[in-house]
């Protein structure tokens, strides 16, 4: 079965139109990039799919589950912004996290609060935008989920960091799992990918295994990119 | 390993090749243990479907073998190993002969360069 299926979506925000008809299938096992420009539809097919907003026309699978508490308990959901109350401390987020989650491992959140140096009694205001983004991933990929949607998850870390938090997600890679990761930085992101989406106004225009991508275009998936976009 | 890749050739090529190369210099001995593929993965920061790819066709070609229980190692057959060897020597050798007869020395001549540079 899919781990997620979008079956003739349609979005609109008012009389913009998102989606109309796009459909789309993963398979479990896979690390996934979304890529394409701002405005294509990246941010709005993740919200669609963690249930933040409704669709207007079609349907979304994961695992076979409608949206609703079934498909939340097995999605695991990185936003584009700090969603956790400024007033917590790292600590406070992750026992939020283990009431709200039960497939949340506390040991794993605090093996990796510790490798990056993050102090668990910090609150999260006094936190500086690096050790925000760290803390929301590691909170995300504390999760055993079946579906992770990442929603540019290495905007704002520095090479270091990125170099881990790439780890990381190979490191929890699992073969029944798959992780959608949302990012125009490909080049940084291409050599852990095994498929890559192009979203290009709302439609997909391209679903691909990465190495057959570079095979068949002797390009790197950033090259192809700039290649398919250009302004 | 030190792994270096281009993103612009495909991983599991560039894997596979330095997989050959660590097994045909001896940094990787015959019947050696091969790390997971999750290890090698996080090691090399690939994505792990692309690493099982590479040892998956290192397979096919004879130079890993896997056990089902207990892993993948290099292979044992030396003669094999050193038929890569060759084979991968050759290529090099090629590559290196077309790129400097371009430059118009005959065989004397890039046996010179060759000597001046390796050291007799």
């Amino acid at each position: 079965m899919e781990t997620l299926k979008c079956s003739g979506l349609g979005k609109r925000y008012g009389s913009t139109r998102v989606f109309e008809n796009l459909n789309l299938e993963l398979e479990g096992g896979h690390i996934v990039g979304l890529l394409g420009p701002n405005g294509s539809g990246k941010t709005t097919l993740i919200k669609l799919c963690c249930g933040l907003l409704t669709p207007d026309a079609g349907e979304i699978k994961i695992g076979g589950e409608k949206i609703g508490p079934k498909s939340k308990a097995i999605t695991s959901y990185l936003p584009e912004r700090m969603a956790l109350a400024e007033w917590m401390t790292a600590a406070q987020a992750m026992d939020y996290y283990a009431d709200f989650f039960e497939d949340f491992s506390r040991s794993s959140a605090t093996e990796m609060i510790h490798s990056l140096g993050l102090d668990e009694n910090q609150s999260i205001k006094t936190m500086s935008k690096g050790t925000k983004e760290k803390l929301q991933l590691i909170l995300t990929m504390s999760r055993k989920a079946k579906l992770y949607l990442l929603d540019e998850p290495i905007g704002g870390v520095d090479p270091a960091t990125r170099d881990y938090i790439l780890n990381t997600i190979i490191n929890n890679y699992n073969p029944e799992a798959t992780v959608l990761i949302s990012t125009h930085l490909i080049s940084d992101v291409e050599q852990v990918l095994d498929q890559v989406i192009f979203l290009r106004e709302g439609k997909i225009i391209l679903q691909s295994d990465v190495d057959d991508l570079r095979m068949e275009r002797g390009k790197s998936i950033d090259e192809i990119f700039r290649e398919e976009f250009r302004c | 390993m030190e792994w270096n890749f281009r993103n612009d050739l495909p991983i599991y090529t560039q894997l596979m090749e330095q997989l050959s190369r660590a097994i045909v210099s001896g940094e990787l001995l015959p019947g050696a243990k091969l790390p997971s593929v999750r290890d090698m993965a996080m090691d090399a920061g690939v994505n792990p479907n692309t690493v099982q790819r590479a040892l998956a066709d290192l397979e096919r070609e004879g130079l890993v073998f896997s056990q089902r229980t207990s892993g993948r190692y290099v292979t044992d057959d030396e003669a094999l190993i050193g038929e890569r060897k060759e084979a991968m020597a050759e290529e090099i050798a090629r590559q290196f002969v077309d790129s400097i007869s371009s430059l118009g020395l005959d065989k004397e001549e890039i046996i010179k360069v060759i000597e001046r540079v390796r050291g007799k």
